[in-house]
């Protein structure tokens, strides 16, 4: 057995849900060989390289500059007969490209994955995690996305791997590069921050959310958010955290303003601590919460941002 | 132009599952269903296409049992034109309905794809991406927005929520384009619209006039209800939180 790991990155650098889906990948075997495809990306195919796989196949050129589906697609079907199975993270990146591979394989895709309990059996979430499939691939290759937070992540090899490069030339037809714009902030990043601050419709407006900012600073937090506060424009899409958005297991959770609909818990009911912050005894957020305050959160959240900064003070 | 749009009916995003007792699935007896939400932006984004002159004709399609037919109607309500039914009680992947859909498309020709980003019962995220590699057509993954080029109606510019921010690409046509949540707000049908959807032409077309077969390559061997968390504890004050954060939980 033999995986091929497709390489989330920037062309700079290497996604950190990489360590992740490489801890997944070693539960079936320890021959691991990661795809690295981009433009300039030799600083990337480096980092890949630090990491206890087998090699490291980077495919630089210009065409492959954005990850296009298009072409890293056929480009891995190129490349996939060796290998039993294909991962890569179930991020909006991996989902964008497996099951197109899948397509030109002819095979199924298994997303999310949750665990992996043999070569062909995992476990998965269905119904925004108010449930959990056991399921069986019968195909030939085995495709799959995996969801980091659910994996521990591989450690750091001490011999680089080597590094093959890869000449294979496929454009991306019928598709073009307009512009990006990326959500850019000081904070941990949301997916893999070990602290998480939401807010929700109940900050009330885009100058009020700033309270929820204030008390991720004071927590050197992440900053998420729900699905009613980005339609409402308090944050921008990528903040988004439930079934829909991202899906994050911090060691702590705090909610603010948020009622617990089903696909907001779906994203974040694997964190280690939840606690919650809202003045409607009956919200469900209440439910999944290990600690809860109930409190208008207008005076809670700035007492208890105060309350932080005086214990920053004392233990310096 | 021609949309295509394929629909599944699911169990209503409202409703709280429940697994059933053997283990075998989810219980879908009594329950409320619905047109999947994510297909019902697709739908709206097809009629506003329609509504601006871009598109003639919206097509719908649904694989799956019966009842699938009460959900091709209520799309219909929504604007579309005409509708397929692919008959089958047989459990589907994410593949078999894409191949499904390849002939669909291969028959009916459609300009456009809109599928939904994902279907909300089994999350899986697949079927317009594995459409498009099966047409080896562009794809749009995440739309959040559509645009038409003035200068060629050929071409869409489509804005894709991605993990760290938003990407614009312009894809040519004949695309796949599946939809996000902030690409538009679906209306309602009204009454005249049901009553004259009734009417609209629906064929039904079984699964063996096409040459898909439809095998259980990735088979559910059984279904369970996650781990439930442990009850929590209900503070009073913000002083009683900080000091769980910090002496319980040792997080501060
Ligand atoms: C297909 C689909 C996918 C979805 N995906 C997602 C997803 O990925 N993520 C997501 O988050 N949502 C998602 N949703 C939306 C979800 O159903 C809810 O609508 C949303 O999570 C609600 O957000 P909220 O809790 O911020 O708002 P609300 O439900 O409006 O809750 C606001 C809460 O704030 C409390 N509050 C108000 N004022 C105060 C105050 N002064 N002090 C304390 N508390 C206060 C209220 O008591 C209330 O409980 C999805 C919906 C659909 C249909
Ligand atoms: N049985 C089906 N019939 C018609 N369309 C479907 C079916 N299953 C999935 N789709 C379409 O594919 C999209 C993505 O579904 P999925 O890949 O299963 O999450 C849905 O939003 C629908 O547009």
């Amino acid at each position: 057995m033999s995986v091929l790991l497709l390489a989330e990155h920037n062309n700079q650098h290497l996604s950190t849900s990489m360590e992740n889906c490489l801890g997944a990948a070693q539960q079936i075997t320890n021959t691991v060989d990661i795809l690295v495809a981009g433009y300039q990306c030799g600083a990337v195919a480096k980092e890949a390289s630090e990491l206890p796989v087998r090699q490291v196949l980077v495919a630089d050129n210009l065409c492959y500059e954005y990850g296009f589906a298009e072409n890293t697609a056929p480009l891995i079907a190129t490349l996939a007969k060796p290998y039993s199975h294909i991962m890569a993270p179930a991020s909006t990146f991996g989902k964008d490209i497996i099951p197109r591979l899948g397509a030109l394989l002819g095979v199924g895709v298994l997303s999310d994955v949750i665990t992996i309990l043999d070569e062909r059996t995992i476990e998965r979430p269905i119904y925004a995690g108010n449930a959990i499939e056991t399921v069986k691939s019968h195909d030939p290759i085995i495709l799959m996305t995996i969801r980091p937070t659910a994996f521990q992540s591989a450690c750091k090899s001490t011999q680089p791997a080597e590094i093959i490069p890869i000449d294979t030339v496929i454009e991306a037809s019928g598709v073009h590069f307009c512009s990006h714009s990326a959500t850019t902030s000081k904070r941990p990043e949301l997916s893999s921050a070990q602290v998480v601050v939401c807010g929700g419709r109940g900050l009330k407006s885009k100058e009020q959310f700033a309270l929820a900012f204030e008390l991720a600073d004071s927590l050197g937090a992440a900053l998420g958010a729900t699905r009613a506060a980005v339609d409402a424009g308090f944050v921008p899409n990528d903040y988004q955290v439930g079934q829909t958005g991202k899906i994050i297991a911090p060691q702590l959770y705090i909610g603010i303003g948020i009622s617990g609909a089903i696909q907001h818990i779906a994203g974040i009911k694997d964190s280690k601590i939840i606690i919650a912050i809202n003045h409607d005894e009956n919200a469900p957020i209440f439910d999944v919460a290990d600690y809860g305050l109930l409190a208008d959160l207008f005076t809670a959240v700035p007492e208890l941002i105060q309350l932080l900064r005086d214990k920053g003070e004392k233990s310096c | 132009m021609k949309i295509l749009v394929p629909l599944k009916r699911v169990i209503d995003y409202h409703v709280r599952i429940k697994v059933k007792a053997d283990g075998s699935g989810i219980d879908t007896n009594q329950v409320k269903m619905s047109i999947n939400p994510f297909d019902e932006i697709a739908i709206e984004a097809a009629v506003q296409l329609k509504e601006q002159g871009i598109a003639h004709s919206i097509v719908l399609v649904s694989i799956g049992e019966d009842a699938c037919q009460e959900s091709l109607r209520a799309g219909l309500a929504l604007g579309a034109d005409c509708a397929i039914h692919i008959k089958t009680n047989s459990p589907l992947s994410p593949f078999v309905v894409a191949s499904l859909l390849k002939e669909v498309v291969e028959r009916e020709k459609p300009d456009c794809v809109i599928a939904g980003k994902q279907a909300i019962d089994g999350d899986h995220n697949q079927v317009g991406q594995m459409l498009a590699g099966l047409l080896n057509w562009p794809q749009a993954t995440f739309a959040s927005a559509i645009l038409v080029k003035q200068n060629n109606p050929r071409v869409f510019e489509v804005t894709r929520e991605v993990d760290g921010g938003s990407t614009t690409i312009e894809i040519d046509l004949p695309a796949v384009i599946t939809t996000d949540l902030r690409l538009n707000i679906p209306r309602y049908a009204t009454l005249p619209e049901l009553m004259k959807a009734k009417h609209k032409p629906l064929t039904v077309l079984m699964p063996d006039e096409f040459s898909v077969k439809i095998t259980p390559h990735i088979e559910r061997l059984s279904v369970r209800t996650p781990a439930a968390r442990k009850k929590g504890v209900r503070l009073k004050t913000v002083a009683e939180l900080v000091d769980v954060l910090k002496h319980t939980e040792g997080l501060l």
